[in-house]
């Protein structure tokens, strides 16, 4: 089993979990503990409870970031069937922080694409933290291009703190790679989903997320730069990262009233890291339904109406 | 209404703050080889170091007069107000800030959008003003670019932009990154209707506006040894703690790696538009 990680926030919760490992080894022996134990859970659930009713923004944006977080292959293993992957860019290479492929939700076939952080040091340093290089965008730019050439829906998982910001993607051209994904998006003939499952950071989320239908996880965060980028840029102080945080308005809830998206997915009582099962559940059904409203409206109707939707925003 | 009439609102607007864009006093230095610079002579050279030939930074207005025939063009979509969607406030309430950079520049906002004529041919056209908050893009820069691109449309004229800016604008955080994906949306409408789209970069442009609308053109331009790339250098330094090269990021180095079409000095940047246009333009 993988080591529990809690958060700053959590701390009580922990406390709990402590307590409750401890009594596990010794009831063993002595079963009368059981009723404590049952005791200590209901009281972890109740204080799990209560915390995440109460949480800011910067609480927010550490979930969003919890490394036992639910990511892109998660969603694909638990959500669905059939998935084929396919791999690079057909230019240069192949870019492991952006999983793209055919799969099956339900019966209907979708082309999905999104990014991966990885769990575990090797694979965090394999997908490159989710921070794509241009190569990863002109994979996912190729695979968009194919949806629409055999008309499957394209649903995207949004989850990076941002593009690389390295040498060789500046040489093969990270802004041109963005921009033309952008430019895609707006008009590619075929359905768009985006879920933005846990970080979106910057321009390098963005380049997955420009479509029909924008959902986001009730603790995922979407905004311009990391709070870190911000503080330093606006504040000039990379500590002022929290302030930048309640700033920027990033949170599901922020930007639903900001109508920068369209649903907000809940997640499962102490965050969608305690329970796959739950979570993966509810973006199934937001999927579906999306899916199916969306084949409702023809696609001509749909194009002006993305076109509308994003010349809207700020108007 | 058509475009014609849409333009009525704001004719009369053109080029008559011209001339306070020029830096206070006669006398100014060279940015690259410290050279003293005379104003007047530094006019006549649009702006470029008579001894290094360093392109210095020019406003908005500054570049249409030397852009548009006669210095003459139509402003648009000059009304369009910032708001403050997220009521944002740094050390600064954002509005603040928007009050200080329209006082220090004169414009009202980071982009300046004008329609006039090029060698006779009509033309629409965006310029960014860097001293307005960086030419950070929020709202309304957005806006006033998608109202350029669909006038253009309604005009069926080419449109040209010249962008210089620090990026998305961090005080509307989404509402800004969204501007990415809207002027991107733009263009390609502007494509779908066969007019072009020509890039002109100058220094810098970094972020979303790399990211977005300045790398879209059919046609990318640089000015000579402009700084353009999506991750700023001291980023990249800190992320991969290497030493960068100097020209890193510099038009040359876009240049090599197909990433423009060409690097145009400034004094020949009008001539080199007008005989493009005159092969792919209707």
């Amino acid at each position: 089993m993988i080591k529990r990680h809690f958060l700053e926030f959590e701390k009580p919760l922990e406390e709990i979990a402590d307590k409750i490992d401890a009594l596990e080894i010794v009831s063993k022996d002595n079963p009368e503990l059981r009723s404590q134990i049952d005791k200590l859970q209901s009281e972890f659930e109740e204080r799990t409870k209560k915390i995440y009713s109460n949480l800011n923004r910067w609480n927010k944006v550490l979930i969003s970031r919890h490394p036992q977080r639910p990511h892109t292959s998660d969603y694909i293993e638990n959500i669905f069937s059939n998935f084929d992957e396919l791999h690079g860019d057909r230019q240069f290479g192949d870019d492991p922080s952006i999983i793209g492929g055919l799969a099956k939700i339900d019966d209907i076939p979708v082309m999905i694409i999104g990014h991966e952080k990885g769990k575990g040091t090797d694979e965090k340093v394999k997908r490159n933290f989710g921070m794509p290089q241009p190569e990863g965008y002109r994979k996912a730019k190729r695979l968009m291009k194919m949806a629409e050439q055999f008309e499957l829906p394209i649903i995207t998982f949004v989850d990076t703190s941002g593009a690389y910001p390295g040498i060789e993607g500046e040489e093969r051209g990270q802004s041109e790679a963005i921009a033309s994904n952008l430019a895609l998006m707006s008009q590619l003939k075929t359905r768009i989903i985006i879920v933005v499952t846990g970080e979106g950071g910057s321009g390098g989320a963005l380049a997955l997320g420009v479509g029909d239908h924008v959902t986001m996880l009730e603790h995922a965060i979407y905004s311009v730069a990391s709070p870190e980028a911000c503080a330093s840029i606006v504040w000039r102080s990379s500590e002022k990262a929290e302030e930048a945080a309640e700033a920027m308005k990033l949170t599901a809830k922020d930007l639903i009233k900001l109508n920068i998206i369209d649903e907000i997915i809940e997640e499962p009582t102490g965050g969608a890291h305690r329970n796959y099962k739950t979570i993966s559940q509810n973006v199934r059904q937001s999927l579906l339904s999306n899916i199916e409203n969306l084949n409702k409206i023809p696609l001509e109707r749909l194009l002006e109406r993305r076109y509308l939707r994003l010349t809207e925003v700020g108007k | 209404m058509n475009w014609l009439t849409r333009l009525i609102p704001s004719i009369g607007k053109s080029s008559s703050k011209s001339k306070s864009k020029i830096p206070d006093g006669v006398w100014t230095s060279c940015p690259s080889c410290e050279s003293a610079l005379y104003q007047p002579e530094l006019q006549k050279t649009l702006y470029v170091c008579p001894k290094c030939d360093h392109h210095l930074r020019i406003g908005a207005r500054t570049r249409f007069n030397i852009f548009f025939d006669n210095g003459n063009f139509t402003e648009i979509a000059s009304n369009v107000e910032t708001g403050d969607p997220l009521g944002f406030k740094d050390v600064k309430a954002y509005p603040v800030r928007i009050k200080e950079a329209k006082k220090n520049t004169g414009e009202s906002e980071a982009l300046l959008v004008g329609f006039g004529k090029l060698d006779g041919r009509l033309v629409t056209a965006a310029a960014f003003e860097f001293k307005f908050m960086g030419g950070s893009m929020g709202s309304v820069v957005g806006e006033k670019f998608v109202q350029g691109i669909e006038q253009a449309i309604e005009s069926k004229t080419p449109f040209i932009c010249f962008s210089t800016s620090g990026g998305a604008r961090m005080q509307e955080s989404m509402v800004s990154l969204m501007q990415m994906a809207k002027t991107s949306a733009a263009i390609q409408k502007l494509k779908s209707n066969k007019l072009p789209y020509i890039s002109v970069m100058v220094d810098p442009i970094f972020g979303g506006v790399s990211a977005s609308l300045a790398m879209l053109g059919d046609i990318n331009i640089a000015e000579p040894k402009a700084f353009v790339g999506f991750a700023g250098r001291r980023v990249i330094e800190q992320t991969v703690r290497v030493e960068l090269p100097e020209d890193f990021q510099k038009s040359e180095f876009l240049l090599e790696h197909g990433a423009i079409d060409m690097i145009v000095h400034r004094s020949e940047i009008r001539s080199k538009i007008i005989g493009i246009l005159d092969k792919i333009s209707k």
